[in-house]
């Protein structure tokens, strides 16, 4: 398969960016969208060129450290992947792809397609953990936790931190990200203790941070990778609003 | 240096050894710890849970990570697993049965005292996690369920789905994340360690490339933790992550920290096939799949049969045939043996015929497809978005790839290198493992050096001694900022015609091919001598383009593919003098007429640990005899 390619490209953190276009022949299907970019740079480096910088790592959706804007969708067409996981059998040969980074005020852009996620980062440092310090604890065992607590706690434990859901917002809002947190620690015993102070504390974080409200669009849902449900928002409103009594 | 190693191993009862060592540690007074600053490099399990920990006692923490959070290390990767002797299941499991699993899945080639250690701190990693909120999975009666792995007949595993690696750092961050808030950890995101500095013999701080600028920056302390992971990347195509790398250790085994052990190294059963040459990397599937899907091969040489159409009496499943106990569930280095045997015989299967199958047609009869998705769902869908198949439907296809490395930077009891004050955790020491690691072990190993060991022997050395104040003004760090600047100027200087990528491929290649699963004098001699000319020509005609004070992916794996280098060698060199197959190194001059690894007990029980001696230079090994004092080595049988 032969690719047209629209890239974001952008020099440093201050500096205006652009789109440049490239050309890339020979693509498998079966290849990840991340090894067609490869490609791509192994041209661009043997040509003594400046390769594209995005970030990856673990290549199998789970480290959440890639994040492409791919014609206009977060992680591309594919449900429930991540940019990585992507094969380039979701493309028709020829295709033109545009490809952009997170898009998000809370998430300014480093270079290229590199985007400064720490925001999410000191949201979590702002509560969302349990206070416990290493020994001391009770057995494992001790506190039965229903299975399905424990199974709904999973659901929203599985977000990877990748900020696709910022990036499809319009208001460009971490409130998935945030809810899946406080759901996740909110369904389980151990979580009960700091409960009302953790969704103080991480709400007010996400409004420093600079990320939008959310308004029900439910564009996170549709392109979170772990398939994080929007109804992780309804129990942190519900949270919040208990917290403030 | 040492010239004799001296592992601190505690005498008296090995059930005695830890309480007793605890004991007799030196304690530094809680209004004291404050004085105290220590470094951790990398924030995997390992050193989330050391920095998380060291903090919450009062030390002063920098944590270092070349990502952009700490929570994206590769520990987050994990699938399957973390065992711990719980005995919940009441089958009969106790910490004697894990410390005996380990020994003996390790092939006698670890530690007794450290296992042991291992075993007994385990049950309070999974109490631990649960506190933290780590979502494990769980009966309907509310307690924790288990699963089995292979090398054991017990079920301790303890598990979230698949995504266990998961749960557990991000459980790690988030103590992490409560010290950050505390302001009682400093953390910098996006910092590569590239040297090591020692000032008095004494490790003192690190200098490391600020990957945003590249700017050098240098860290002072009275301590240094490298939890930096393993080196499995060395074969280019492995399950690590693309950015898993051995520069520190390697930088630091440079400064003097022997390597121990270089040559063990896991290469996992259950990996997705190569496909395309375009290949990145390598993707694992839970070895968790091996308690429900059976692997097999037609017994027809050459039979170019869809997997549906193949009888069930000609198809060989081979691991249940050949150990009727254990069947699927061998350890690793078994499994990963058999399949390349039976493609190498000519029983390999999709289009390369480097594949085996798993096929869960048998599990989907009796519990149905629903009861398989709830358990392995995950796997299932990334199988399917990697190689467009439905395994409901049709068999997996799957073969061994390069997982994890054994060996790692020497320790000692108390997980310090031969560098006084540079402590080594988790995947990057050479571990607990022996020559074959068990599933879900590394996960346990990695919280237990950070959560519950380093805490205290990190405590006792540095109330051992006294630290005259070393500021980041210190000649030493500017010789050693001089000297990583050098090599970055030579790597930009070649201004050649071959990538970092393709180099780094070539040597994977040539790794994989010689120094793998399967390895013969002949070639690993081969393999010594291509192997520096490779590296020769690396350094004149590798090019890496723009500039060092830049974001630029390419100056960082110019570093790393330097040092991998310099490690394969090692590696090499390591395989080569070890006459005798053990665990995961296999030499197939040594094994037993059934094929399996053929231990020389008499010549090799001991830890090789190696001194560098200079790029090129023959390194000098150093002896740690092992003794097994309570497990007696045997033939490991899993009949």
């Amino acid at each position: 398969m032969n690719f047209t390619l629209k890239i974001w490209r952008q020099p440093g953190r201050t500096s205006a960016g652009t789109f440049k276009q490239y050309t890339i022949d020979g693509v498998a299907a079966d290849m990840s969208f991340l090894e067609m970019l490869d490609g791509v740079n192994q041209k661009l480096v043997r040509g003594g060129e400046d390769a594209i910088a995005f970030d990856s790592d673990c290549r199998e959706g789970i480290c959440g450290s890639c994040g492409l804007f791919i014609n206009g969708r977060a992680h591309g067409p594919a449900r429930g992947v991540a940019t990585c996981e992507l094969r380039m059998r979701h493309f028709t040969d020829g295709e033109a792809i545009t490809v952009e980074p997170w898009r998000a005020k809370a998430f300014p852009v480093i270079k290229d397609l590199v985007v400064d996620r720490t925001g999410f980062d000191r949201i979590i440092q702002a509560g969302g953990y349990v206070s416990v310090n290493t020994g001391g604890v009770p057995d494992a065992n001790a506190i039965p936790v229903p299975k399905h607590s424990a199974e709904e706690a999973m659901d929203a434990a599985a977000c990877i931190g990748c900020g696709a859901c910022v990036a499809a917002c319009k208001n460009g809002s971490a409130s998935l990200f945030v809810a899946a947190k406080i759901s996740h620690l909110a369904l389980l015993p151990q979580g009960q203790a700091e409960r009302k102070d953790r969704v103080t504390k991480m709400v007010a974080a996400m409004d420093e941070e600079g990320f939008g409200g959310c308004s029900n669009t439910y564009a996170c849902e549709a392109e979170c990778p772990k398939l994080i449900p929007v109804t992780t928002i309804a129990r942190m409103n519900r949270e919040f609003l208990l917290a403030k009594k | 240096m040492p010239t004799t190693l001296n592992s601190q191993i505690p005498g008296g009862p090995i059930e005695k050894r830890w309480d007793d060592h605890r004991f007799s540690m030196k304690l530094v007074n809680p209004a004291n710890k404050r004085k105290y600053h220590v470094i951790v490099i990398g924030t995997g399990l390992a050193g989330s849970s050391a920095a998380a920990t060291l903090a919450e006692l009062g030390y002063r923490v920098t944590v270092l990570s070349f990502h952009e959070s700490p929570r994206r290390a590769h520990s987050i990767a994990a699938q399957g697993g973390i065992n711990a002797p719980k005995n919940y299941q009441n089958d009969g499991d106790s910490v004697w049965r894990l410390f005996y699993d380990t020994v003996k899945g390790g092939d006698y080639r670890a530690r007794e005292s450290n296992v042991y250690r291992l075993a007994q701190v385990s049950g309070s990693i999974i109490d631990q996690c649960v506190a933290q909120g780590v979502p494990f999975a769980r009966e309907y009666g509310g307690l924790l369920d288990n699963r089995s792995f292979g090398g054991a007949q017990v079920s301790r595993t303890f598990y979230a789905r698949g995504q266990t690696g998961q749960q557990l750092l991000l459980g790690a961050y988030q103590a992490l994340s409560k010290e950050i808030a505390k302001k009682r950890v400093t953390f910098y995101p996006r910092r590569e360690m590239l040297d090591l500095v020692l000032i008095d013999g004494r490790a003192r701080g690190v200098v490391a490339r600020n990957m945003v600028d590249g700017s050098l920056e240098s860290y002072t302390g009275d301590a240094v933790i490298l939890a930096t992971g393993g080196y499995g990347n060395v074969f280019y195509l492995s399950t690590n992550a693309k950015a898993s790398n051995a520069t520190a250790i390697w930088r630091a085994h440079k400064r003097g920290a022997f390597f121990g052990n270089p040559c063990y190294t896991q290469i996992h059963p259950t990996c997705i096939p190569v496909g395309s040459g375009f290949q990145s990397k390598l993707t694992l599937m839970s070895e968790s799949l091996r308690n429900d899907g059976r692997i097999w091969v037609p017994k027809k040489a050459g039979d170019a049969r869809a997997p549906g159409d193949i009888p069930e009496n000609e198809r060989d499943y081979y691991l249940e045939r050949l150990y009727p106990s254990f069947g699927n569930l061998v350890p690793r280095d078994v499994a990963s043996r058999r399949a390349k045997e039976m493609c190498d015989n000519g029983h390999g299967v999709g289009t390369t015929k480097l594949a085996v199958y798993l096929d869960f047609a048998d599990a989907i009869r009796r519990n149905g497809a629903d009861w398989v998705r709830e358990k392995y769902g995950n796997l299932f869908d990334m199988y399917h978005e990697i190689t467009g198949e439905n395994a409901y439907e049709v068999p997996m296809r799957i073969y061994p790839a390069v997982h994890y490395t054994m060996g790692g930077l020497w320790v000692d009891y108390n997980l310090m290198s031969t560098i006084p004050g540079m402590f080594v955790l988790g995947e990057a020491n050479f571990s607990d493992h022996g020559a074959n690691r068990l599933g879900a072990s590394a996960l346990m190993q990695g919280l237990a050096d950070g959560y519950f060991i380093i805490p205290y022997t990190i405590g006792n050395y540095l109330a051992s001694g006294t630290f005259t104040p070393a500021g980041t003004d210190h000649a030493a760090f500017r010789d050693a900022e001089k000297s990583v600047a050098g090599v970055t100027a030579r790597l930009l200087g070649a201004k050649g015609k071959k990538t970092v990528e393709e180099y780094h491929r070539e040597l994977g290649t040539l790794m994989w091919d010689n120094c793998g699963m399967a390895r013969t004098a002949e070639k690993l001699k081969k393999a010594l001598t291509e192997i520096p000319l490779l590296r020769e020509d690396f350094w004149k005609n590798v090019t890496v383009p723009g500039s060092s004070d830049d974001l630029n992916g390419e100056v960082e794996r110019a570093h790393r593919v330097a040092d991998y280098f310099e490690l394969a060698e090692l590696m090499v060199r390591d395989a080569l003098h070890r006459e005798e197959s053990a665990g995961g190194h296999f030499r197939e001059e040594y094994q037993t007429s059934e094929g399996e690894a053929k231990r020389d007990d008499e010549k090799f029980s001991y830890v090789a640990a190696w001194e560098f001696a200079g790029t090129g230079a023959e390194p000098v090994l150093h002896k740690e005899p092992l003794a097994f004092e309570y497990v007696k080595p045997s033939q490991r049988s899993y009949k």
